[in-house]
């Protein structure tokens, strides 16, 4: 999959290279994500126990309780925050969890909104470029 | 996208000239506004804060760097429920290092100059934002009692944004805070149910329930309830609505201030369909709130959303008739306020010698306060039914204020079975 350019809308503005991690379902970070070791714990979700630290976590939505801004927060805090967050639609809670995370510590991930189309074309374990205007681009391994 | 117009204040806020607290704040709220499409600020009249619930470092960190900020709230600020009873520090079942963070993330917002009142229930804590006042509040139940029983306006705000909020006293002008977006996009009719059903509080929490899981995206009005309804009812009716989904904001017709008529409610523009709320409907939703068929129970918990002195006043005499069993913990949360109403009509030193504990500034499905983590808890409550299994790890059955009084007595479930009757 080369040369992809997709044009996103910036939640919270920054930088980030590394691949994908698309999740199969939207995810509650409260009582969905342990924030010391960045691993998906609800277990009625998909993708139970695998790791989104240092990755672009990438789900349609989130969902839940607005506690989740916390858990993304106290991830951040632990560095075992996602690299960035790619959306297919606005989520006001992680948005603030990383506006927060953004303010307090260092490395808060970006936050992008992608149209549902666009969203669609990325796969699993893509590497992407995400810049400050809110294009992704792919990148070839 | 929209462009973001900012007033010569809130350029300040940004600037810093308010201090790092106030320009943290600002940028937090700036970075909310635009990713909402909000293209101003708009002034706030009052905020409540539930950032003051202990769940991690990094929430205390946050509120440590506002005080270092010198971050003081401007506008009239109450505090949500803490982790902690701080007048019975001796009830919390938790390690000490959560006891004492907790402790001091209530402290900080406290130095902030918010009102340690420590309820979920600030609108009975004299706490009344006026009708269609914006305001910045946090904590589900209360955002939809401020939005639907006072006519005041909030979105869902929650930890982090709601101090910012009460910082800078601004808002970004989105959702809830615009007269467009309050419109209810549903009608039901409860015309089919039982009318006897109108009279029972037990009847509130179920059709809450029914109509947070029924309207993820809409606004619901609902025609044909009496305008006997008490602000308890509508209270319980809300914390359970808020609890199953996400509802900011129901109408009552002819009861709630947005919908003295059908057409108010509707801002004129009436859906094609109204919707009849079916006895099944009802029962449906009724066994959502138990977990577990009716058995022994361990625990009883009240008030959630914390118990008024009203609602006192249905229990103390259910309690003279009918005694606690030994083996039961029987608890009510309440906020500070109840408990002097308490005292002073001598209530609280009955209760206690008929073995209730009292607990203020914090809850039993945020705290650890129930002396067991496994059996099952009864409540009347929705919202307890709804995070009790998830929070506290017990199972959970839901009944009336009498069943639950009764069940304690008999250390296990007693029913009254008019009550779900066609």
């Amino acid at each position: 999959m080369a040369g992809l350019v997709l044009q996103g809308r910036m939640l919270v503005e920054g930088t980030a290279v590394a691949p994908i991690h698309l999740l199969k379902a939207p995810l509650s970070l409260w009582g969905g994500l342990d924030p010391e070791t960045g691993k998906i714990i609800d277990q009625r979700h998909p993708n139970v126990g695998e790791i989104v630290t240092g990755k672009v976590m990438t789900l349609t939505a989130g969902r839940g309780s607005s506690s989740a801004s916390s858990i993304l927060l106290e991830a951040v805090r632990q560095k075992k925050g996602p690299a960035a967050i790619i959306l297919a639609e606005m989520d006001g809670i992680l948005t603030l969890g990383a506006a927060v995370a953004k303010e307090m510590y260092d490395d808060a991930p970006p936050v992008v909104v992608l149209n549902k189309a666009d969203f669609d074309l990325l796969t699993h374990n893509t590497m992407v470029a995400i810049e400050s205007n809110g294009l992704i681009r792919t990148i070839d391994n | 996208m929209n462009q973001l117009n900012l007033t010569e204040k809130d350029q300040a806020l940004l600037r810093g000239e308010m201090g790092s607290a106030g320009k943290m704040s600002m940028r937090i709220l700036v970075a909310m506004a635009k990713a909402y499409g909000a293209t101003e600020f708009l002034d706030i009249e009052s905020a409540h804060i539930d950032g003051c619930l202990y769940h991690g470092d990094s929430g205390l960190e946050f509120a440590e760097r506002l005080v270092q900020g010198n971050g003081q709230v401007v506008v009239p600020t109450t505090l949500n429920v803490g982790s902690v009873d701080l007048l019975h520090p001796e009830a919390f079942q938790g390690t000490a290092v959560q006891a004492e963070r907790g402790a001091r993330t209530m402290k900080l917002y406290e130095e902030m100059g918010c009102k340690p009142i420590y309820t979920c229930t600030p609108y009975q804590a004299m706490h009344r934002p006026n009708f269609g006042s914006q305001i910045m509040w946090a904590e589900s139940n209360a955002i939809v009692f401020a939005n639907s029983v006072l006519g005041a306006r909030t979105n869902r705000y929650g930890d982090f944004i709601d101090i910012c909020g009460a910082i800078t006293g601004r808002a970004p002008a989105f959702g809830l805070h615009l007269t467009e977006n309050r419109r209810a996009t549903r009608v039901y009719s409860v015309e089919d149910l039982p009318k006897q059903l109108f009279k029972k509080d037990v009847f509130y929490p179920v059709l809450g329930y029914f109509l947070g899981l029924n309207n993820r995206q809409t606004i619901p009005a609902v025609i044909g309830l009496p305008d006997h309804i008490t602000e308890d009812q509508l209270k319980i009716l809300g914390a359970a609505s808020a609890s199953s989904g996400a509802l900011a904001l129901f109408h009552i017709v002819g009861k709630t201030p947005e919908a003295l008529t059908l057409n108010d409610a509707c801002q004129g523009e009436l859906p094609a369909e109204i919707i009849k709320i079916s006895m099944d409907d009802i029962r449906e939703s009724l066994a959502h709130l138990s977990t577990v068929p009716d058995g022994p129970i361990n625990v009883v918990a009240f008030g959630s959303p914390h118990f008024s002195l009203d609602e006192f006043a249905q229990l103390m005499p259910l309690l003279e008739t009918y005694p606690i069993h030994p083996n039961v913990q029987f608890m009510v949360c309440t906020n500070r306020l109840a408990l002097t109403g308490l005292k002073q009509r001598g209530w609280l030193d009955l209760l206690r010698e008929m073995n209730v504990q009292i607990v203020v500034d914090t809850c039993v499905v945020v705290a650890p306060l129930v002396k067991t983590n496994r059996g099952t808890l009864m409540t009347n409550s929705g919202k307890f039914a709804h995070y009790t299994p998830g929070n506290t790890g017990l199972n959970v059955i839901f009944g009336s204020m009498e069943e639950c009084v009764r069940s304690a007595a008999l250390g296990t479930v007693w029913r009254d079975d008019s009550l779900w009757l066609d």
